[in-house]
């Protein structure tokens, strides 16, 4: 490869990297316990971002402070910055509401609410636009066809959400976030309490829905950080150990623990 | 003796004496419910639901129509005014002021409120109302009732709601949801069948109190639908027919019995299929 076409590529990646996130120095306490250290990080536009590490190194938290989910719990609180196209949602002015209306989540176990299919979808956009009854069936159907379970449902829309299979559940919890449009989407090991055929659906969802969403999924099985996304996050001790490239992480990582990690030396 | 042998005996010492302390409480049970129907059955009749309470020594036969309609007028308000009440506390407990102070105080002051006598409810409804007002009342008895229904419908619907995942809060949060529509859309919705179960254990809990209506809505021998004034009703009837010399009189009080217990059941056997049905889900 020669010193232009190497260049050219090197634009391309640059032009398409876009920070939809970024962390400046966001440290998170639990009451008097540091759980995050001094992270920084870019979060690319319409980009899969994996984080993963052992249990308790803070890649939930992390996820949990992209939404300000940690305001639910008064002992909780993040120091720092936290910018979403370019604005700090740390700051106590931004209204929590509408910065997650544009930060949805997916959770470990599948949430459906106890109404009906319709109206779990219904549920958030509601919350965020006035629309008439016809432009809500088309968003129920746009949110449904896009989370890949609108050929099951499509007939059952006013069965409860909870009469659906774990697999599907999750799959309407992803439609019920995504129903909300969403700038990002964060998914807190949202395959870890399903089988392995849900698991490939919610993964090949995963893969169609980054050409619209800008992806942040916490996973425990590395294998699935390495088939989905694109860059990945190595978090240990609260600590942001290494950040890049997927492939880069997984075949030539940087760092000694990076490595440790990922060889199953240790975790 | 060997181990397997020796678990298996103790096992069987303790399977015994469960059913043995089992058998003890249903053997009381089943002989009310049987003392109940034998002497209940034999006061039924038509009248009973057509006729007022009789005067002593009537030539003709009375019934029950003014303490059942008087039962049912009061025991409608009570849970109507309880009800409102105790739901909205019971979310303030769960879901607002769990572990505020004033949270475990309204919580603690609620538990000794659910285990108080119900004498003492009377008692207090009398003194700060009847005897300021200077008569019996339905509104009285009223306040009496509600005031037993409020305790019992705050604690269920305080536990039901905190039976509510936190997952399922967090899941509405995420989606922007302001915290009242999270309260009344997701976790009250959650557990309706739970907080309705409540409502019909208050009920049937205030369906045959007869000491908070001693000291309130009193008895009214007579058709009366008028608030203000004493209003017939099941218990203090059946406790005045009962002690009577009368026979017809006591008939009709085992009548009352009879229908009460039955009315107690239907709501208690009501309340369990309601909240089996809507937790097969």
């Amino acid at each position: 490869m020669n010193d232009t076409s190497q260049a050219m590529m090197m634009n391309e990646v640059a032009a398409n990297l876009e920070a939809q996130m970024a962390f400046k120095s966001l440290d998170f306490y639990y009451g008097k316990f540091h759980a995050l250290k001094n992270i920084n990080l870019e979060i690319y536009k319409r980009h899969v971002t994996a984080f993963i590490g052992p249990s308790g190194c803070g890649k939930s938290t992390l996820l949990r402070t992209m939404n300000r989910m940690y305001d639910l719990y008064p002992e909780q609180r993040a120091t720092g910055e936290l910018l979403l196209d370019g604005v700090n949602m740390l700051d106590k002015k931004v209204d929590v509401n509408a910065l997650r209306a544009k930060v949805g989540m997916v959770f470990q176990k599948p949430t459906p609410f106890p109404m009906s299919i319709y109206e779990n979808i219904a549920f958030g956009v509601r919350l965020h636009e006035r629309l008439s009854k016809s432009q809500m069936d088309e968003r129920v159907e746009w949110a449904l066809r896009k989370a890949a379970i609108w050929e099951e449902t499509k007939n059952i829309l006013n069965q409860s959400g909870m009469s659906l299979s774990g697999g599907q559940q999750q799959r309407l919890c992803i439609a019920r976030g995504i129903a909300v449009k969403p700038e990002v989407l964060l998914l807190d090991e949202p395959t870890s309490a399903l089988d392995p055929i849900s698991t490939m659906r919610i993964e090949e969802l995963i893969a169609e829905l980054k050409a619209e969403f800008t992806i942040a999924i916490v996973t425990h099985n590395m294998q699935q950080a390495a088939r989905i996304s694109d860059y990945t996050a190595y978090m240990y001790l609260g600590e942001m150990i290494e950040f890049g490239v997927t492939d880069q992480i997984f075949i030539k990582p940087k760092k000694k623990q990076t490595e440790d990690y990922i060889t199953g030396r240790f975790g | 003796m060997d181990l397997r042998k020796k678990r298996k005996f103790i096992n069987k010492v303790a399977l015994t004496l469960s059913m043995l302390a089992m058998a003890f409480g249903l053997f009381w049970l089943a002989w009310i419910l049987f003392t109940t129907l034998q002497l209940g059955v034999t006061g039924l009749s038509l009248d009973l639901f057509t006729k007022m309470t009789p005067p002593p020594g009537a030539d003709e036969p009375g019934g029950l129509l003014n303490a059942i309609v008087g039962s049912l007028i009061m025991i409608t308000l009570a849970t109507g005014l309880g009800t409102p009440i105790g739901i909205l506390a019971g979310i303030y407990l769960a879901e607002y002021g769990q572990r505020t102070w004033l949270g475990q105080i309204t919580r603690f002051i609620n538990d000794i409120l659910l285990s108080a006598p119900s004498i003492v409810i009377g008692l207090f409804v009398y003194a700060v109302y009847v005897a300021q007002v200077g008569n019996f009342s339905a509104v009285a008895g009223i306040f009496a009732l509600a005031l037993i229904v409020i305790p019992v419908v705050v604690s269920t619907s305080e536990n039901m709601l905190r039976l509510v995942p936190d997952n399922m809060r967090e899941a509405a949060f995420a989606l922007g949801a302001p915290k009242r529509v999270v309260v009344m859309q997701v976790t009250l919705k959650a557990s309706m069948a739970g907080v309705i179960t409540g409502i019909l254990l208050a009920v049937a809990r205030i369906a045959g109190e007869t000491a908070p209506l001693l000291f309130t809505a009193l008895s009214n021998q007579f058709w009366s639908v008028d608030l203000n004034k004493p209003m017939a009703n099941l218990p203090v009837t059946i406790f005045k027919f009962a002690m009577s010399p009368f026979k017809d009189w006591q008939e009709i009080a085992w009548a009352g019995v009879f229908l009460i217990t039955m009315g107690v059941l239907g709501l208690n056997i009501a309340a369990r299929v309601l909240f089996r049905a809507k937790h097969k889900l």
